[in-house]
């Protein structure tokens, strides 16, 4: 228990420090959020027009869809923001910093997860919420308990799922020293493509999308719970099954902490 | 003349050599492509009716839009440029006998066109392959198919161009992370990356196709499936040659300001 505590504050420290780092550097800093939510703005932007033209898409609204984006829109920030030093772990082997992460009597995971802190996802992270906002209002969804907890289980998982993506893309690091950009495919992909339920792309896809990598799970099955078009009480705990996602992950990262040899710079 | 194509020269080859990230690349690109086609396959199913352009059409534009990507993509700026802009190294480029505009150029038309050299064929072969309509078709006729290739060079062309401005107002600005990513999302929206202008409503994408992002990729990737009208062809050339012109002159004469109240950040 009492190693569990001092973890959380050394996090907690790790955090402030990057923020108070940040902050040195305020307009870099607000042009960074700004950036992040233009990209995504540009995202949402392209959806509005596309329904303009269509009035749904397999059975989904205009609003149904921007609360699934919006959702998604989130998870990927908070993990991002979270757990951006993985993602730009393969920095940190390529330039002989992990050795230092190692001959420290700390674990290596918070270690990592503290080096990098990414406040300017908050542009993400507005623009997320403000779609969220908006898509309640335009939708009629009879808000009730179980409903509220159902989104709450989506934003748990689906953060969970995608840091345990961004392990596995800093765990690949350790054989080959650099960062693979197809796994980009699972990480900015899901994001942009995730935008939609995932139903819409087949049945092989979300087939792919529940047994692999459980998307769907954080996703598609608990959003028809909350959309109604569904009511299988089953499908509001799915969001947390979806974190056994992170077993693979976290295994594949020790058996690469073990298999590490430093790059020599 | 010769200098420049030799800096040209230089850049292709070197760019031919990174085939792994090639073929990381042609992987991501190709699930790329698939999943945008999948995308517009739901709203086709949605309602038919409401498509601007066939389904093939659409898909042929997707595919091609994956292909060259290298030439399109706004955000493969030349990272080089904008640290030797902000770390100094620039005042080496000054003292040589050339001028600094043509030499980016030449070498940010021979990265674009190496990666894309590398890139293109794989997904296309494949593509072309895949059963109908989900593949690419072939070009609509012979004609189509050499104006495609023609507005295609201009496409790339007016992209650059358009990177060189950045390029440019980096001098100005000294830090390129706002201005990068601000062009970077305008480029990209207004010239059909995200979905493609026929996608717009109809009154608003008779404006963009105005604006010079138009005149980027979305002139050739929709000649190519014999999606544009003749008149409409005439117009959207003429339209890309203007861009070139307009934009490779006020990029110039950016340089030429640059240059004069130049600053080097020490380093």
């Amino acid at each position: 228990m009492k190693k569990i505590y001092r973890s959380i504050r050394l996090y907690t420290h790790y955090v402030s420090i990057n923020i108070r780092s940040m902050m040195q550097y305020k307009t870099s800093f607000f042009l960074t959020a700004i950036g992040q939510f233009l990209v995504s703005f540009t995202a949402f932007l392209g959806m509005f027009f596309m329904f303009e033209r269509f009035s749904n898409v397999e059975g989904f609204t205009y609003s149904e869809v921007l609360l699934c984006f919006s959702i998604m829109l989130l998870d990927f920030s908070l993990a991002e923001t979270f757990a951006r030093g993985f993602d730009t772990f393969s920095d940190m082997v390529r330039h002989g910093e992990f050795d230092r992460v190692l001959v420290r009597p700390q674990n290596e995971i918070i270690q990592v997860l503290g080096s990098k802190f990414e406040l300017t996802r908050i542009g993400r992270m507005i623009q997320s919420i403000a779609m969220f906002a908006y898509g309640i209002s335009k939708s009629q969804i009879a808000w009730n308990f179980p409903k509220i907890l159902t989104v709450v289980f989506m934003l748990i998982g689906g953060t969970a799922v995608f840091s345990a993506l961004f392990v596995i893309y800093a765990s690949l690091c350790f054989f080959t020293l650099d960062g693979l950009e197809f796994i980009n495919v699972f990480t900015d992909g899901a994001r942009e493509f995730g935008k939609y339920p995932i139903g819409i792309y087949g049945e092989k896809m979300l087939r792919f999308a529940t047994f692999f990598i459980p998307y769907a799970l954080i996703q598609y099955y608990p959003l028809l719970y909350v959309l109604g078009h569904r009511s299988d009480t089953i499908l509001i705990f799915l969001p947390l099954l979806a974190c056994w996602f992170l077993i693979p992950a976290l295994l594949l990262w020790k058996f690469g902490v073990r298999h590490y040899k430093s790059s020599g710079s | 003349m010769k200098k420049y194509l030799s800096f040209f020269r230089l850049r292709f080859t070197m760019g031919l050599q990174y085939r792994a990230a090639a073929f990381a690349g042609i992987v991501t690109q190709f699930a790329w492509g698939f999943m945008e086609i999948m995308v517009f396959r739901a709203f086709y199913h949605a309602d038919a009716a409401a498509f601007p352009m066939s389904f093939s059409a659409t898909a042929s534009y997707l595919w091609l839009q994956q292909a060259f990507l290298a030439f399109f993509a706004a955000w493969m700026m030349e990272n080089e440029i904008f640290d030797s802009i902000v770390n100094g190294n620039i005042a080496y480029e000054l003292c040589r006998p050339i001028n600094i505009y043509n030499m980016w150029y030449s070498r940010s038309i021979a990265n674009r066109l190496s990666r894309a050299v590398l890139r293109c064929f794989p997904i296309l072969i494949v593509a072309a392959f895949l059963p109908q309509p989900y593949g690419i078709e072939t070009p609509a006729s012979l004609l189509h198919f050499i104006l495609f290739l023609i507005t295609l060079a201009l496409g790339l062309a007016v992209t650059v161009s358009f990177c060189m401005m950045i390029y440019m107002l980096t001098f100005f600005t000294i830090s390129p992370q706002g201005l990068r990513m601000g062009f970077t999302s305008t480029v990209e929206f207004f010239a059909g990356a995200v979905i493609p202008l026929p996608f717009f409503p109809e009154k608003i994408q008779k404006i963009l196709e105005l604006l010079p992002f138009a005149s980027m990729q979305n002139v050739a990737l929709r000649i190519y499936s014999g999606s544009m009208g003749n008149s409409e062809m005439q117009k959207a050339i003429l339209l890309q040659v203007f861009w070139l012109i307009a934009v490779t002159i006020a990029g110039k004469l950016l340089c030429r300001l640059a240059e004069k109240r130049i600053t080097v950040q020490g380093g």
